[in-house]
């Protein structure tokens, strides 16, 4: 068996909040392993009363979940906590957001809503807006006509174990071209799938499809994640739990 | 003058590179203040990489200090990662600080901390990158001065051509009076240019500016003589020391990076300086005396940072923790004070002495339990009586006992090898330790889940110790030595499989060695590896031992000199040795008697607790020892659970 510490076990999840935040500016450059950190030290600052796994390395109970690629800037990006004693929820986001880095901003906490099933499972898409500068937006737009026109677009991605060959098409949802202040600008929809198909996957394609190369660096923002539904729209994943939110108004606790 | 930030070209780059967020600052407790409201502005270079920079306790005093001045402004700048270099290169990018991002070059200082000499390399490659002259008779009154600290900077002369000036022990104080200089001869019009600047700078205590010494050379290739060439300046530089510790309560608000970096973990200093007389150990003879911060000076530092950062761990620093005059009683208030909360305390590696064990248990209350690091360094009792590290082999065995018993399940021990009168027997003695420790450990713990990690690594001898005048042993000699170790550790599969060792060849530790020991005339093989594309030499992957032994062999012919005469050669009692005008209170007579008492065994104690043995320091430096007990005691804090 496998040996335990001494004492008490830890004081139970009493508590489960749902956030979403932002990824902004220069810290669009951090990683998810970079963010989890930051999170983390946030929540101890804030003094968030956060609950731990049991074992002799107590971990505080956090899910982080379909993390932006680093360099993609985001504005839904969501992760859930489990509490040892009860917080309003809009209190626990404004000490978070105080104690995290400017770029960092929590922009929503709810708490979960009991058999409502998992957070993870309503994210299976995102809504991109990558910002192609030096791109000629009519070129841009004929090259989407061409991937949205074939059945299968094979690119190379570099994963852990190498490279590996994904089809990027399939997990395109729609995909539109825009113009703004002269910068042409790619509004996509991607399913979340595995391995994940990410905007330099998408550029890629486009690349394959039509020799498309930009010049510049692009830009890619993640503009919304969620659950894609019917008419090929994201929906916000927080919303099921948003129900629960009226119940707990009477039970407010300062964090 | 304004400084634009050079992040709009910067960012295009980041996309392209590996971990960019080490680039692009924002760390919490970072500051940036506004460049035309201060007088005097330094860039604070940390030669490595962010990872391993960013959580040096030095730069982060000195950041802090500097910052709450209200006529100066510190900004931080890391060693750039060669994928980075190239593009900054390619797109005319300078070196940056990673708060602002302006432009090194901008600058009116750029102070380097030298932890190590391996940083040399990174040094040529960031003035390269800011655009500032690699020499420094080549910069001109609108190029930063470039000074150099750290305990390399004990020895600056193979970078004296670079650096403009080398500063000497602790920094607190003299980046103070630095400032003030630089302030009042840019007020007054920057009169008599650079030169003059550096003059009054070399007046200031503590300041070494090499190019008004002048190194002359004897016919055997050792030095004649070191002399001034100008009579306002001194004849000999000594160091600086902070004698109150709790008037500098620093970092206050330590940085917190995004990036991972080597120490996930805040750390106070406890105390600075160490008088236990490990011969060896540089860092224990040019930071004396000791000077303890006390219980409850350390007290609000840990809460202070704590609320400050976030962080779960705290690492009570010093060269020798468990001699804190107060540590029990500190380790126990502690504890007490952060129960339940999940915070960790740690002590650096520790001496073999089985209070460290109690201690331990008692910093490890509250948070993970992961593994004890004892530093025997010798192997044998023998040479362990050479190096002055004292310590009986029933007394290892049985403080390692103990600590398995107490539920430790991994012990790392540091060795070194290669040092001075060592044989292979001394150093096979180490496996018979290691196997005995699993032995005895598995009894007394009644478990076969038990690891011991024998860390070792090349001896590199160092200024200002009784053995810098030893011959390095040679990379062929470490690698011998490691290898027979290996085996016999290994004879025994049954036991040997509880034993981890990691160990590094001896190659950098002979490169280390001539950058250590070296004299002005090393600063063109440093440059030569540089312009060769020698960088980061503290990271394996990028070390290229055959790099630096061509340059050295091609650069130190033409005078006769080669590695060997750097390295392995013994110096003789009255030679010349390159650092001599520079002074860490210890009195050389002193340093060469300890060395011969190291040749023939003998021990010597600590001056904290067995008398004065007349090292020099206290009467030359006007310092004297600075310990506890203070009789105070921590006060329960309202800790949020």
């Amino acid at each position: 068996m496998a040996r335990q510490p001494d004492g008490p076990p830890p004081p139970p999840t009493v508590q489960k909040l749902r956030l979403r935040y932002t990824k902004r500016g220069p810290l669009r450059f951090a990683s998810h392993r970079d963010l989890a950190r930051a999170l983390e030290r946030a929540l101890r600052r804030a003094q968030v009363p956060m609950a731990f796994s049991a074992g002799f390395s107590p971990h505080p109970k956090i899910s982080y979940m379909g993390a932006a690629p680093t360099g993609a800037a985001s504005e839904a990006e969501y992760f859930e906590i489990g509490l040892s004693a009860r917080r309003d929820p809009e209190q626990v986001r404004a000490a978070l957001d105080a104690s995290l880095p400017p770029g960092i901003d929590v922009l929503e906490c709810v708490e979960a809503l009991e058999g409502s099933g998992s957070l993870a499972d309503r994210l299976d898409a995102t809504r991109w807006r990558i910002d192609l500068p030096g791109v000629d937006a009519d070129e841009l737009a004929a090259a989407v006509q061409e991937l949205l026109a074939r059945e299968v677009v094979m690119v190379a991605k570099r994963t852990k174990n190498g490279t590996r060959d994904v089809d990027a098409r399939a997990a395109v949802v729609r995909a539109a071209v825009a113009v703004e202040a002269g910068c042409a600008i790619l509004h996509v929809v991607v399913r979340q799938l595995t391995p994940t198909v990410r905007p330099d996957d998408v550029m890629a394609a486009l690349a394959a499809v039509a020799d498309l190369r930009p010049p510049l660096p692009i830009r890619a923002v993640r503009e919304a994640q969620g659950r894609l539904d019917d008419s090929g729209e994201v929906a916000d994943p927080l919303g099921p739990d948003r129900a629960v939110r009226s119940c707990c108004q009477e039970e407010r606790a300062p964090v | 003058m304004t400084v634009d930030s050079l992040y709009p070209q910067l960012e295009p780059l980041l996309a392209q590179v590996q971990k960019p967020i080490q680039y692009v600052g924002g760390e919490l407790n970072a500051q940036v203040k506004p460049w035309d409201e201060v007088a005097v502005h330094w860039a604070l270079m940390y030669p490595d990489a962010y990872e391993v920079g960013l959580p040096n306790q030095g730069l982060m005093i000195l950041y802090e200090v500097l910052n709450e001045r209200l006529d100066a402004l510190a900004e931080r700048t890391y060693a750039v990662w060669p994928d980075l270099a190239g593009l900054m290169r390619e797109h005319g990018v300078g070196q940056f600080t990673v708060d602002a991002h302006r432009p090194v070059r901008d600058f009116d200082l750029l102070g380097v901390s030298f932890a190590t000499e391996l940083g040399y390399t990174n040094l040529l490659e960031a003035l390269d990158l800011a655009g500032v002259p690699l020499h420094a008779v080549d910069r001109d009154e609108t190029h930063p001065v470039v000074v150099a600290g750290g305990h390399a900077a004990f020895n600056p002369e193979p970078v004296a051509d670079f650096v403009d000036c080398a500063v000497l022990g602790d920094g607190e104080q003299v980046v103070g009076d630095i400032t003030d200089v630089v302030a009042a001869w840019k007020a007054e019009g920057r009169p008599g240019g650079r030169v003059e600047l550096l003059a009054r700078l070399a007046r200031v205590d503590g300041v070494y500016v090499p190019r008004f010494y002048a190194v002359s050379y004897a016919a055997d290739g050792t030095i004649a003589e070191v002399l001034r060439t100008r009579d306002d300046v001194p004849a000999r530089v000594g160091k600086r020391t902070v004698m109150d510790l709790d008037e500098w309560p620093y970092p206050k608000q330590p940085l917190v990076p995004l990036a991972e970096s080597v120490h996930e973990r805040m750390s106070v200093e406890i105390f600075r300086g160490c008088t236990r007389g490990c011969r060896f150990c540089q860092a224990g003879m040019i930071t004396r005396p000791v000077r303890e911060r006390t219980i409850t000076g350390i007290g609000s530092m840990v809460d202070a940072g704590l609320k400050a950062t976030g962080y779960e761990e705290v690492g009570l620093l010093s060269l020798s923790s468990a001699d804190h005059s107060e540590i029990g009683q500190l380790a126990t208030e502690l504890a007490d004070r952060y129960e339940g909360t999940n915070t960790g305390l740690s002590l650096p590696s520790t001496r073999v002495d089985a209070f460290n064990v109690t201690l331990a248990n008692e910093l490890s209350r509250n948070g993970r339990r992961s593994g004890l690091t004892f530093a025997p360094e010798g192997g044998s009792e023998r040479i362990r009586r050479v190096i002055n590290k004292t310590v009986s082999k029933e007394d290892l065995v049985r403080t390692v006992t103990t600590a398995y018993a107490n539920g430790w399940r991994q012990v790392k021990l540091y060795f070194m090898c290669g040092l001075p009168t060592e044989t292979d027997a001394d150093v096979l003695e180490i496996a018979e330790l290691a196997v005995e420790v699993i032995r005895a450990g598995r009894e007394a713990s009644g478990s076969k889940d038990i690891r011991c990690t024998v860390s070792i690594g090349g001896f590199v001898p160092k200024p200002h110790t009784p053995f810098q005048w030893a011959g390095q042993a040679s990379a062929e000699t470490i690698d011998h030595r490691l290898r027979i170790l290996r085996e016999a550790i290994n004879a025994d599969r049954r036991i040997g499989r509880s034993i981890g060792l990691r160990y590094h060849d001896g190659k950098p530790g002979v490169i280390e060695g001539l950058l250590s020991r070296g004299d002005r005339r090393v600063g063109r093989v440093i440059e030569r590896v540089w312009r060769d594309g020698g960088h980061f030499d503290g990271w394996s992957e990028h070390f290229s031992f055959d790099r630096w032994t061509t340059a050295a062999a091609e650069e130190l012919a033409p005078l006769g000199l080669d590695l060997d005469w750097y390295t392995t050669r013994e110096r003789t009692e009255h030679e010349v040795l390159p650092w001599d005008h520079l002074d860490s209170g210890l009195d050389k007579e002193w340093l060469w008697e300890d060395w011969q008492d190291a040749v023939s065994e003998d021990e010597v104690g600590d001056c904290r607790w067995t008398g004065c043995y007349d090292c020099g320091v206290c009467p030359t430096m006007g310092t004297e020892i600075q310990i506890g007990p203070t009789g105070r005691s921590l006060l329960p804090l309202s800790v949020v659970r």
